[in-house]
């Protein structure tokens, strides 16, 4: 940690929110940016006319209850055999969660690979991969079911739950918080997407979006190009994040997601239905699409009682003046997806600001 | 869950190799980049290379992990002696 770099950042962020005069609403849209921040105490060092506010940026928060449900009643399948990421087990649907449930033919996996290797040694099994995430997760699930194709895999199953951060962005500021000042970008999506990927947010809305990395100084340093750009009025993308994000991304990755996967409309959880937000197999695919396979139909579900995650996801409250938020709502048994997660934003102020 | 872990390439075959990260070595694959050889520096997610990165990037990574081990450490060794 370089500390000249973090004073002069502090310093230009001074500077430059003096100069806006009003409260400045930032949201970091990246889950792993939200705990990075408690981390760090970047909170306690900011501006008085600075808010951070949490946003919609942790895949395991937003999977629609729906989904998770989908996965139970598939894992009570003695036919089939489930492969999901260790961050999928303690979601809870309507009833339970998968950890809850102690089902024999839950594998958690560490990569898409896996999932495809189990399928290699369960034959008499049907493979159903538990696909959830962003942009960063998805080339991996691309690569799995192309694998699956050249293998002749016939009992490899993808359950897509992946969602894609842009549009979401869009949604926000198109109406369910349009009070966004700006957004600190996500490190990892946008290795994959590249920078350039933001140019329409600043365009259609004239909001900085500026893609920082995970230490101090980089998000520091993030947040004083912000509020540079909004203190000259001069809104633009850019990254301090140089050393991984390039402008175009990776493009192997953006073209293996464009092969099997198409955008569609798909329920965010608490933002509700996203133009575009989500991503389904490709027809050409269809054999690895668990949700044809199966002939699920996927039902969005309510949110529980009382749970105000939907409005957290949209920087509209912060975790702690929700009413279940400590009391009925703890990470030991959540109530809302926000504080299930470690990146969720709920379980951040959890662990960090109570 | 997006987060993505800097790690040296230290065997490579085809598209499969494995990762390095302050000691600890996983199989991972470099499908996504396929540029890079053994021995760079790349960013692993669920298994895969999605980045090659430079020795500083990693660098900063690794120290902020081996200061939140500590942190963490000191943690729980304060919760050891309230009980």
């Amino acid at each position: 940690m370089r500390l000249d770099v973090i004073q002069s950042a502090c310093n230009e962020l001074e500077q430059a929110c003096a100069v806006i005069g009003r409260m400045v609403q930032v949201m970091e849209v990246c889950g792993t940016h939200t705990v990075a921040l408690f981390r760090h105490g970047i909170r306690s060092m900011l501006p008085a006319n600075l808010k951070l506010l949490s946003g919609p940026g942790c895949p395991v928060c937003v999977t629609d209850q729906g989904y998770i449900d989908t996965v139970i009643d598939l894992a009570r399948r003695t036919d089939c055999l489930i492969a999901t990421y260790g961050d999928m087990i303690r979601v809870p649907g309507r009833n339970t969660s998968l950890e809850r449930l102690t089902l024999p033919n839950v594998r958690v996996v560490l990569s898409s690979d896996d999932a495809v290797a189990l399928a290699q040694k369960h034959p008499e099994k049907t493979v159903v991969f538990v696909a959830v995430g962003f942009e960063t997760t998805t080339p991996a699930t691309a690569v799995a079911i192309r694998q699956a194709q050249e293998l002749g895999l016939k009992n490899f199953t993808v359950l897509c739950g992946h969602k894609r951060v842009l549009p979401a962005m869009h949604a926000l500021l198109s109406g369910r918080n349009d009070k966004i000042d700006a957004f600190l970008c996500p490190g990892h999506v946008s290795v994959i997407l590249g920078s350039r990927a933001y140019e329409p947010v600043v365009k259609n809305f004239n909001r900085p979006c500026v893609v920082a990395g995970f230490e101090a100084e980089q998000i520091l340093l993030g947040l004083a190009k912000i509020c540079r750009q909004i203190a000259d009025k001069r809104p633009t993308v850019d990254s301090v994040y140089s050393l991984a994000v390039r402008p175009e991304g990776n493009p192997v990755a953006i073209r293996i997601i464009d092969q099997i996967f198409e955008p569609c409309d798909g329920p965010w959880r608490g933002l509700g239905c996203i133009p575009d937000g989500a991503l389904r197999i490709r027809q050409q695919y269809a054999d690895f699409d668990a949700q044809k396979r199966f002939g699920i139909e996927q039902i969005p579900a309510e949110e529980p009682g009382g749970c105000q995650c939907g409005k957290v996801l949209c920087g509209l409250m912060d975790p702690s003046q929700c009413g279940l938020f400590g009391k009925k709502c703890t990470p030991d048994h959540p109530v809302g997806p926000c504080m299930v997660s470690t990146e969720g934003a709920c379980a951040a102020w959890y662990k960090y600001q109570r | 869950m997006c987060l993505a872990i800097p790690a040296r390439i230290v065997e490579m075959t085809g598209d499969r190799a494995v990762a390095d990260a302050m000691g600890n070595r996983w199989a991972i694959r470099t499908t996504l980049t396929p540029e890079v050889k053994l021995g760079d520096i790349v960013l692993v997610h669920a298994g895969y290379a999605i980045a090659k990165v430079e020795e500083e990037e990693a660098r900063q990574t690794w120290e902020l992990f081996a200061q939140i081990a500590d942190m963490e450490t000191e943690q729980n060794q304060a919760k050891g002696a309230e009980q």
